[in-house]
């Protein structure tokens, strides 16, 4: 389970979170929305540890984060931009990660097959598509099963048929009762794939709770349409 | 452990880097032009630390920053798995000083060795331009890893201040230390002027190179403030404490920004 307890992040003189509490129940799939800017990916970032939060705390399972970083080896993180090492090869950024979590038994060569990746393998990763780039980092973020998913705009740079082949992944994963947190700007994706949404605005949680509910309260049918009412709702 | 692990991998990606072929050939092809003209002797070895001076500490702090900016969205995937900041702070640092260092000392080591100065009777002097080089890359590099952190939001401003630094270390500091010499000429100012030496470390590596070598015609003030102070043997003993001193001030400075950085 991931917990937030008043978390307040600045960036100068920018408040970005502001008292943020949240309970995201294990097994759940929750999407994160919000317009540009409103904290989303430092919300993410906190839960990493990528960014500290001035005040609040975060529990991952029960267990207070603050510097202890073995938190981590329970969760997987997909960035939006999976910019590596230039002269690197795939290979060697897999052992990479490998050789840092430690040589328990991972899923690597199944994903690499999943993926269609094989033949890039020994290819530097500066020469690889920023499609191919994506398939690495969800490789890398699935390897372990980590019981905890994050993914941050997954699926831009993925071409239709990667799309589907990793929404199918994600759908495995919920189904085997991993708790995954994601971020997109695709409407569809999250009505997808999520049960839960959280919408942020300006740092702070307007909405959290049930997909169905929320398109209750604004009576429609399409997330997108509940997602641009409240945004508009925000604005006035 | 998990410091050696990203070194590892670092190295592999920065060996096969164009740009550090580059750099150890152009060292190479420098000190070897430097020996065939300039002939075998402290000359040219004096020649070849000069250009060490001027272009190690610019190549090392400006890509020391430029690294860590290159390096952003790869850090940020390494802090999501279970690895301590201080740890990955040294895994970046010794990532990037390694090939530097070795590009260094490749570049200007080979020519040395093809020339015989190496195994020679300039064996000390060739020694000591190849370790004051290592020093410096290594120092140097963390102060680039410092501003980087510094700046680390805006690249633009980190790689401006890592440029005027060099500027003002290689070669605006000469210039004040005598204009503060030629102001205050008719008090007693060696004390303030010793101070001034040790407080940039391409002074104190340049000041070591001429207690070595024994010119005191090009030690200028601080060298020669340096040699009547501390002598010949010991200046150079002291020059090389305060050197070591500098370095631990970047690299102190790096892990604490790293450790508080937000990512």
């Amino acid at each position: 389970m991931i917990r937030t307890e008043k978390l307040n992040k600045s960036f100068g003189a920018l408040h970005v979170l502001k008292d943020v509490d949240l309970d995201i129940l294990p097994g759940t799939t929750t999407g994160v929305v919000g317009p540009n800017g409103s904290g989303k990916t430092t919300l993410i970032k906190c839960l990493l540890g990528l960014v500290r939060p001035d005040s609040g705390t975060i529990y991952i399972d029960g267990t207070a984060v603050s510097t202890d970083h073995e938190y981590r080896k329970n969760i997987g993180y997909m960035p939006q931009i999976g910019r590596y090492p230039e002269n690197m090869k795939v290979r060697e950024l897999i052992r990479l990660i490998e050789d840092i979590r430690g040589n328990q038994e991972n899923r690597s060569e199944e994903l690499i097959k999943y993926f269609g990746i094989a033949a890039n393998l020994d290819a530097r990763l500066r020469n690889l598509s920023g499609g191919t780039r994506q398939k690495v980092s969800a490789i890398l973020t699935l390897m372990y099963q980590p019981e905890i998913l994050i993914f941050d705009e997954p699926t831009a740079g993925l071409d239709p048929q990667s799309s589907i082949k990793f929404k199918s992944l994600v759908k495995t994963e919920k189904a085997a009762g991993k708790t995954i947190l994601l971020t997109t700007h695709i409407t569809s994706e999250i009505e997808e794939l999520a049960d839960n949404i959280i919408f942020i605005v300006e740092g702070k949680i307007r909405f959290h709770g049930p997909m169905t509910e929320l398109m209750d309260s604004q009576k429609t049918e399409r997330l997108e349409n509940a997602v641009a009412q409240l945004m508009e709702e925000e604005a006035a | 452990m998990k410091t050696l692990t990203i070194l590892k991998y670092q190295w592999k990606d920065l060996i096969r880097a164009k740009w550090l072929i580059g750099y150890a050939i152009v060292y190479y092809l420098m000190a070897d032009a430097l020996i065939r003209f300039g002939g075998a002797g402290p000359k040219s070895l004096l020649s070849i630390s000069n250009v060490m001076l001027l272009f190690v500490p610019l190549i090392s702090m400006v890509y020391g920053a430029l690294h860590l900016y290159q390096s952003r969205e790869f850090t940020e995937l390494l802090l999501a798995q279970p690895i301590k900041r201080t740890s990955l702070f040294w895994g970046l640092y010794g990532g990037i000083v390694g090939p530097l260092s070795l590009a260094y000392l490749l570049g200007v080591g080979l020519p040395l060795l093809i020339n015989g100065q190496i195994t020679g009777p300039n064996t000390i002097d060739a020694f000591l331009i190849l370790s004051l080089g290592f020093i410096l890359t290594i120092l140097f590099t963390a102060l680039g890893f410092a501003i980087g952190l510094k700046f680390f939001e805006d690249r633009l401003k980190g790689l401006g201040f890592a440029l005027v630094s060099w500027l003002f270390l290689a070669i605006l500091y000469d210039g004040l230390v005598l204009l503060f010499v030629v102001m205050l000429g008719d008090y007693p100012i060696e004390k303030p002027m010793l101070a001034l030496a040790l407080s940039n470390p391409i002074d104190l590596a340049r000041i070591i190179v001429l207690l070595k070598f024994d010119i005191s015609a090009l030690m200028g003030y601080t060298g020669s403030i340096f040699n009547r102070f501390f002598g010949s043997s010991m200046g150079i003993f002291a020059a090389s404490g305060f050197l070591f001193l500098w370095l631990s001030i970047p690299l102190w400075r790096g892990v604490r920004l790293f450790i508080k950085k937000d990512f």
